[in-house]
């Protein structure tokens, strides 16, 4: 909304197009209720300092951070050490470790089944698992995808949106879309049928769930991917590859020698966001498959959200303490994945 | 290995048709077919009758049974194809089945009842669009009120993002401030956390505000977004350092540095953003249910889930009303494509 | 110049967007948010509005298919009666609306004034009980006395908070057309006592000869009580607490399902397809393709629209077991809610709702088993006209009688989502091999154990 990007004043007025005249009026809101801002700003900074300006400028998000995010959690990790169904903290009586021992009341942490949350631990493990194909395949895809549309091809633009069209889709649009093309009497298996195969119960089989979940998300998210990696690879500068090719380098090589290292910082964004959207996966396969057939597609948000409101008791402490659980161990991942990135900064 | 690398790395077409021409080509076919085909089934599903939803194979088309006013029966009767114990086939109105007979007449000649068996006769079915899937939930509500609710929460909502998590990340990336790395480490140790599972706790905030039933109770809270604040700091970190320095030496305050120097640079990296937020705030659902209990500040996505019922779940109405949430946002995207993916896709996202 | 233009057009655009935020955001509740319950309870003494002042009143609703337009028909002509009261329906989904988030609006004193609510025992915490505002309250327990006793938190209270729009009673129907078209007897034709054993075996001949399926359930544990009940389970232990492990009764009725998934008599999608929630089978009955569909009665209204003349429908009274021939009774209330600032108003509302010509007339155009004791008796003249409607709406009136004791207790438990839900989770998870049985039952000792300590 605000990308216009100052205007371009070698333009002779009569030739202004109409898309650069919307571009002149949303560049001149913004920079109005910016001067406005200023009135305010440049006291500010007279009287505190440059330096220091910077405290200005984090305020108003750290405040709304702080109130609506950070506060929460903290009451958050309060309520997972209290019982009871109250929503008041008030109300709720203090037990102690009591949720976090049931949490972790396993015969053994590797076989759900030993344990008493047993859908937690089961949820815990799917989630892995679908994180690490999900985020995989769908770099994968993406790289291969902006790779083709940096090309020259004709019609790219239009590509290029239609590869994007489904990240603008909710999770839940996206569920219904799918689940009415998968189901038993859905267009996938009429089209099976009609080449003479047999239908295929796809939500009754925990391995094609498991396929059709992660496939599906990868469908719906890959495109926003694929435009930063493209990004990423159009401002690799030409003439590195014309130096390469003179040095003899083959294409290949210079792919690795250039392409790859050139794009580790975009590669880098796309893998945190991406794991990121991965972890919280819920919606979608909520209305997609429930979380079933039995267990095989239940991930650590739904298992919080079932026993936090599905359930007749919404039991807070238990669903606190498992996002607490989920919080420390995506904290350990965040930081990993910054300090892997800060390497690969300096390489 | 060679040709792959090729492939990889090449921009320009080199006037012949190589492998990698034909693969690009399949690929994006294949591809729009896989990412469009989809959405387009939902559509056409969506003008299917109930009963048409539920026929295997399904139609591709929309059908209904073909139905006709016969002189001496108020309703319109429907019309079949059925074949005569002579094995000739004629289209028959019924008038009503019983059991396994079907009372029908000859629309020409209402006055004589011909009884067949049920199984001889077949339905006769024409392409019709259901549009009652759409009037009909539609005339339940006021979709106006709806939709200028949700255009208020995203517009509103993807502004306040933009502004302040841009804020936030110029002071993180360009200064060295004492506290600077806490608040850092700080936002960025939230970035994981999913915002349904904190939903308690920050409507109870909301509570002790009085923000329910407040559409600033929608907007408000989810805009200090820990991702937006993540991905402008590492995209300003690019913006080097001596264009700050000289416009500072130009006599430009801070808060201009900011606006006319900064923000135009990081325009891609707030498109990015931009685009999340309204996905987000559009798509919103539970969030805007939970703080929101009156019919007259719903949000298009809460008005309208709200004819699915306890027992039964109308699938041609969720079906319809699917498509009339992605309708806005398909024309808004179908106009500014080329806006959105250059903007992210030319100007460089490093 | 320019940077001169860019200021105004700024200043404009704040100012607009300004004055629009405070439109929109205007209708906050104009009483702030105190504490909760004791604020309201001393708003509720001196509600009286002042006259000619319109009280507005919030009806928090969900719809299963026609009842919110007859709902909004009635109270339009009640507005039309009663100028200083206005009745706003705020309908949402069932699923997150009713279920998920009016609980902890209302917990959170942001209820609205009145609500259609499913799961009595768990809200009826935040009801108000009505007595002192009725003019009449002998007709109320008179009327709906046994259900007011599901909307208690005590057992021994007589508090009447509100009035049932909707009694349900489980029970199964039939696609008597298949039976025709397989040449196999309808048990239930020539028997008064079915077994389910005997169901099973029909319908899976009817399903062989037809190409269908032979038998559905909605996945849910309060259908599956019903059966459980029939064959000899008893649900609790002496002291009225549940008590699964060891209940035969309901391991035999398990042991069916599970074995009825086995061999594909039932249709694997309706349980096994969709985890952690409730799935109806309807669609696979509405489509012809079901023989016997274990449901209830407020599927009747679905099918005289989509089903209609299309076949020959219709409820059987529930099969039995050895120990009785039960399904389950159930529905929806409308309840005055305690946070409300308009007692007296509300009362009003639900009195004019209540009187027995507007009542059957709600019942009638709804299709619904009456929850009035008076109209049960008289009959409700039902506005339909296919045959098959009327014969299953008249089967399901007379199973009101026929359901055993136990049925009702299950009801009436203040816990029994708790119990039912996980009945139905972890069933399915037997059905899918994750589990055997006797685990299954263990767990669900475990959930509801977990369940009722989270919640006291």
């Amino acid at each position: 909304m605000t990308a216009k990007p100052r205007q371009s004043p070698a333009l002779p007025p009569e030739r202004i197009s109409l898309s650069a005249r919307i571009g002149n009026l949303f560049y001149s809101i913004y920079a109005g209720a910016m001067t406005v801002v200023g009135w305010l700003a440049e006291p500010v900074q007279r009287a505190i300092g440059a330096n220091r300006m910077a405290y200005f400028f984090v305020l108003p998000n750290l405040l709304i951070f702080g109130i609506f995010v950070l506060f929460p959690m903290l009451l958050n990790i309060y309520y997972s050490f209290t019982g009871g169904n109250n929503l008041f903290p008030q109300d709720r009586p203090f037990v102690g470790m009591q949720n976090y021992q049931r949490l972790f009341n396993c015969a053994n942490l590797l076989d759900p089944a030993t344990c008493s949350e047993d859908r937690f631990w089961r949820g815990f493990y799917n989630t892995a698992f679908f994180v690490v194909f999900q985020v995989g395949g769908m770099v994968i895809l993406a790289m291969l995808t902006a790779v083709v549309l940096n090309r020259s091809v004709r019609g790219r633009s239009f590509f290029r949106s239609v590869f994007f069209y489904p990240v603008l889709l909710s999770p839940v649009v996206v569920a219904l879309i799918w689940k009415w093309i998968l189901q038993r009497d859905g267009l996938l298996n009429a089209f099976l049928v009609s080449i003479g195969m047999e239908r295929v119960l796809f939500f009754l089989n925990a391995n094609w769930a498991v396929f059709w979940v992660i496939s599906i998300s990868i469908w719906a998210q890959m495109g926003f991917y694929m435009l930063i990696l493209l990004a990423g690879l159009q401002s690799i500068p030409k003439d590195m590859y014309e130096a390469a090719d003179m040095d003899g380098a083959n294409r290949w090589q210079s792919f690795r020698g250039i392409t790859l290292p050139l794009l580790m910082p975009t590669l880098l964004v796309v893998l945190v966001l991406s794991v990121i959207r991965a972890v919280q996966v819920f919606d979608q396969v909520w209305v997609l498959t429930g979380g079933g057939p039995g267990t095989a597609t239940v991930y650590v948000v739904q298992y919080i959200y079932e026993t936090a409101f599905a359930n007749q008791t919404r039991q807070f402490g238990m669903a606190s303490a498992a996002s607490v659980v989920l919080g420390m161990v995506l904290l350990v991942l965040t930081l990993l994945q910054l300090r892997a990135g800060r390497e690969s900064d300096i390489a | 290995m060679a040709e792959v690398g090729e492939f990889l790395t090449r921009t320009r077409g080199r006037g012949r048709l190589d492998w990698s021409d034909i693969f690009t080509y399949v690929y994006l076919t294949v591809g729009t077919l896989v990412m469009f085909l989809p959405v387009l089934w939902l559509v056409f599903s969506s003008f299917k009758t109930q009963a048409g939803l539920l026929r295997f194979p399904p139609d591709l088309l929309p059908y209904d049974q073909k139905s006709v006013m016969v002189e001496g029966y108020d309703q319109p009767l429907p019309l079949y194809n059925v074949t005569m114990p002579d094995g000739s086939v004629r289209q028959l109105a019924q008038v009503r089945r019983v059991g396994l007979e079907g009372q029908m007449v000859d629309p020409a000649n209402p006055g004589e009842i011909i009884k067949v068996n049920i199984n001889d006769r077949e339905e006769l079915r024409e392409v019709r669009l259901a549009w009652e899937n759409y009037t009909e939930p539609l005339q339940r509500f006021n979709f106006l009120i709806y939709l200028r609710n949700s255009v208020v929460v995203t517009v509103a909502a993807t502004i306040i993002t933009l502004l302040i998590n841009s804020m936030a990340a110029f002071a993180l990336a360009k200064y060295e401030f004492r506290g600077s790395t806490f608040i850092f480490l700080l936002i960025i140790s939230t970035l994981m956390i999913p915002i349904s599972v904190i939903l308690v706790p920050v409507f109870l905030v909301i509570t002790g505000i009085g923000w329910n039933n407040n559409l600033w109770g929608v907007i408000i809270p989810g805009a200090a977004t820990p991702t937006g604040v993540f991905l402008l700091r590492q995209y300003m970190l690019t913006i080097p350092d001596e264009l700050i320095a000289s416009a500072r030496i130009d006599g430009a305050s801070e808060w201009r540095v900011y606006w006319q120097l900064i923000m135009p640079l990081s325009a891609p990296a707030l498109a990015v953003l931009a685009i999340f937020s309204v996905m987000w705030r559009w798509n919103d659902f539970l969030w805007p249910l939970i703080v929101l209990s009156r019919s007259e500040l719903f949000t298009l996505q809460v008005g309208l889930a709200s004819f699915q019922g306890e027992l039964n779940t109308p699938w041609n109405y969720v079906l319809a009303m699917t498509v009339m949430t992605l309708l806005p946002i398909t024309l808004v995207f179908a106009v500014l494509q080329r806006f959105i993916t250059t903007g992210i896709a030319t100007t460089g996202m490093k | 110049m320019l940077r001169k233009m860019h200021l105004v057009i700024g200043v404009m655009v704040i100012m607009a967007l300004l004055l629009s935020a405070c439109t929109v955001a205007a209708p906050a509740p104009a009483a702030e948010t105190g504490g909760e319950a004791a604020a309201t309870e001393a708003a509720a003494a001196e509600a009286p509005a002042a006259a000619g002042d319109v009280v507005e009143l919030r009806m928090t609703w969900y719809n299963d298919g026609n009842e919110g337009e007859v709902m909004r028909d009635l109270l339009d002509r009640f507005e039309a009666d009663n100028p200083d009261i206005k009745v706003v329906m705020d309908t949402v989904d069932y699923a997150s609306g009713i279920q998920q988030t009016l609980p902890i609006q209302l917990e959170a004193g942001e209820g609205p004034d009145m609500a259609r609510v499913t799961q009595l025992g768990i809200v009826s915490q935040y009801m108000l009980d009505l007595r002192p505002y009725l003019s009449d309250a002998a007709y109320w327990e008179q009327n709906f006395g046994p259900f007011l006793k599901w909307m208690q938190s005590s057992p021994d209270g007589n508090a009447i908070p509100g009035f049932m729009t909707q009694l349900t009673v489980t029970g199964p129907f039939i696609n008597r057309t298949l039976f025709d078209q397989a040449g196999v007897a309808v048990p239930s034709d020539s028997s008064d006592q079915v077994t389910w054993q005997e169901w099973a075996d029909a319908a899976r001949a009817v399903a062989e000869a037809t190409g269908t399926f032979a038998m559905a359930m909605d996945r849910s544990g309060h259908r599956l009580a019903g059966p459980a009940v029939s064959m000899g389970a008893t649900y609790f232990d002496a002291e009225g607490y549940p008590a699964l492990v060891g209940d035969q009764g309901f391991k035999d009725m398990a042991q069916l399902m599970v074995d009825w998934h086995a061999d594909g008599t039932m249709v694997p999608d309706v349980w096994i397809g969709s985890a952690g929630s409730y799935q109806a089978a309807a669609p696979y009955f509405i489509n012809g393709q079901l023989v016997f569909y274990m449901a209830g009665s407020w599927q009747v209204g679905n099918f005289n629209t989509n089903i209609a003349d299309a076949f020959d429908w219709e409820a059987v009274p529930n099969p039995c077991g050895p120990a009785a021939c039960t399904g389950m009774p159930g529905g929806a209330a409308l309840v005055a809610i305690n946070s409300t600032q308009h007692p007296e108003e509300v009362a009003r509302v639900m009195e004019y709702l209540t009187s027995e010509d507007v009542l059957s007339e709600f019942y009638a155009r709804t299709l619904f088993i009456p929850g009035h004791l008076g109209l049960a008796e008289q009959g409700v003249e039902f506005q339909a006209e296919l045959p098959q409607t009327i014969t299953s709406l008249n089967v399901f009136a007379s199973e009101v009688g026929k359901l055993a004791p136990l049925a009702y207790d299950l009801q009436a438990y203040m816990f029994n989502t708790i119990l039912f839900n996980a009945n139905r989770d972890r069933l399915t998870q037997v059905f899918t091999g994750e589990l055997t049985l006797d685990e299954a039952i263990q767990k669900m000792q475990d959930d509801i154990d977990a369940g009722i300590a989270g919640a006291q």
